[in-house]
């Protein structure tokens, strides 16, 4: 019984150490619980599609419009509210969104790492004001 | 319920009388609406998009570049120093290497060195197309032999069927070497093979191809080449004209007034 206080020291510690995330100040941890400070469109209320569609399924949206603009030649989305829009990744949703406010913070968050879109589609220029289009990644 | 034998069989023949009936009468007014829509498709003219080049008009000699100029800025092409990593959508060549048949010592001395503007030639059988395996090029309805800069892997075996050297591989990120990008069109990047459109996306908003409308000359003319009555198959008609290679049996829709 004599290395009791060592015992209570070490188990001591090793809490201290276990719990170190959940107390700490200096862990990110606390900023993972926050939600991505995404820029929402002034210019447009309604989207191509409603919100819980587009926050779940917007790449499937994008490959069937790149598959349908492209291959076939059909370059009109009739949207669900009747709208019709281009089919076009720079005019349409970045005419709206910003792609550093909007799409890289949800993807920064979620660790969505690249889909390589901008290695070829461009800003256009009204949302790329003081941004070079070759910063882009 | 009781039933007859007799009841039964007159109730199954009405069935079978007013379900056919009924088919019969689907089917014709199927065959009606399809006659109702059928003039928007199969009775539209055939369309295969071609260009004619008169070589006559053309000043490349006199160091006009409007065409590849206005080409290379709607599309986005870069203008990389180093040659082996050249990319080029129209280009020229001398006279005597775009058409070696043509050299008789007296032609070599009146054309050698002639600069002719280049473009792919968007083939009626285009070997390009057949050795793509995804796909990511093909040849559409209406003539042009479109590329699909989603679907390429870089494996360049379209260029190595191409027999014109139309088309040309990334081998670095083109963006740095573009002065203007123009956000309308795409850029490419580093891996893909690229060439000629035929400047699809100014067709599809009825328009006619940069390097056609910025001609000064009017020396390049397009249109549909399954029209007999369109630009470039009055001018065939009247003057005497080339095909690059025709022997190989791609069938060019580019056509040199010579």
């Amino acid at each position: 019984m004599r290395d009791r206080i060592w015992i209570i020291a070490g188990l001591a510690l090793f809490a201290v150490v276990v719990t170190a995330p959940f107390w700490s100040e200096r862990t990110p941890a606390k900023d993972l619980t926050k939600v991505p400070n995404l820029v929402l469109p002034v210019n447009q209320k309604d989207c191509v599609a409603p919100v819980s569609y587009m926050r779940a399924s917007h790449m499937v949206l994008l490959l069937r419009w790149r598959e349908e603009a492209v291959r076939q030649g059909q370059r009109r989305y009739v949207a669900f509210d009747g709208k019709v829009y281009d089919k076009s990744l720079t005019k349409t949703c970045l005419g709206c969104h910003n792609k550093e406010q909007f799409c890289d913070r949800c993807h920064t968050y979620a660790g969505v790492s690249g889909p390589y879109c901008w290695n070829c589609h461009n800003q256009p220029q009204t949302n790329v004001a003081g941004i070079s289009p070759r910063s882009m990644p | 319920m009781k039933i007859t034998r007799k009841d039964f069989l007159r109730l199954s023949g009405l069935s079978f009388l007013a379900a056919g009936t009924l088919e019969a009468a689907r089917a014709v007014a199927g065959s009606d609406s399809s006659a109702q829509n059928s003039p928007g498709k199969p009775s539209a003219q055939p369309v295969r998009w071609g260009m004619v080049v008169d070589v006559q008009k053309c000043r490349k000699d006199q160091g006009c570049d409007a065409c590849i100029g206005a080409c290379n800025s709607a599309h986005n092409v870069p203008h990389l120093a180093d040659p082996k990593h050249e990319v080029k959508w129209i280009w020229t060549e001398p006279f005597e290497n775009v058409f070696p048949f043509e050299q008789s010592e007296y032609a070599q001395q009146t054309d050698a060195g002639i600069p002719i503007p280049l473009m792919c030639n968007h083939c009626a059988s285009p070997p390009c197309v057949h050795v793509c395996p995804t796909q990511a090029t093909w040849k559409r309805d209406d003539g042009i032999v479109m590329m699909d800069w989603h679907r390429c892997i870089g494996c360049r075996y379209c260029m190595a069927a191409c027999p014109y050297g139309s088309r040309s591989f990334n081998w670095v990120d083109p963006r740095p070497a573009i002065a203007h990008i123009n956000p309308d069109f795409p850029t490419r990047t580093k891996g893909v093979v690229e060439k000629c459109n035929f400047c699809e996306e100014r067709l599809a908003q009825g328009l006619r191809p940069a390097c056609v409308e910025a001609c000064p000359e009017k020396a390049l003319v397009f249109g549909n080449l399954a029209d007999p009555n369109s630009e470039p198959r009055q001018l065939l008609r009247k003057r005497f004209a080339v095909q690059r290679e025709p022997e190989l049996g791609t069938g060019p829709s580019i056509y040199y007034l010579v």
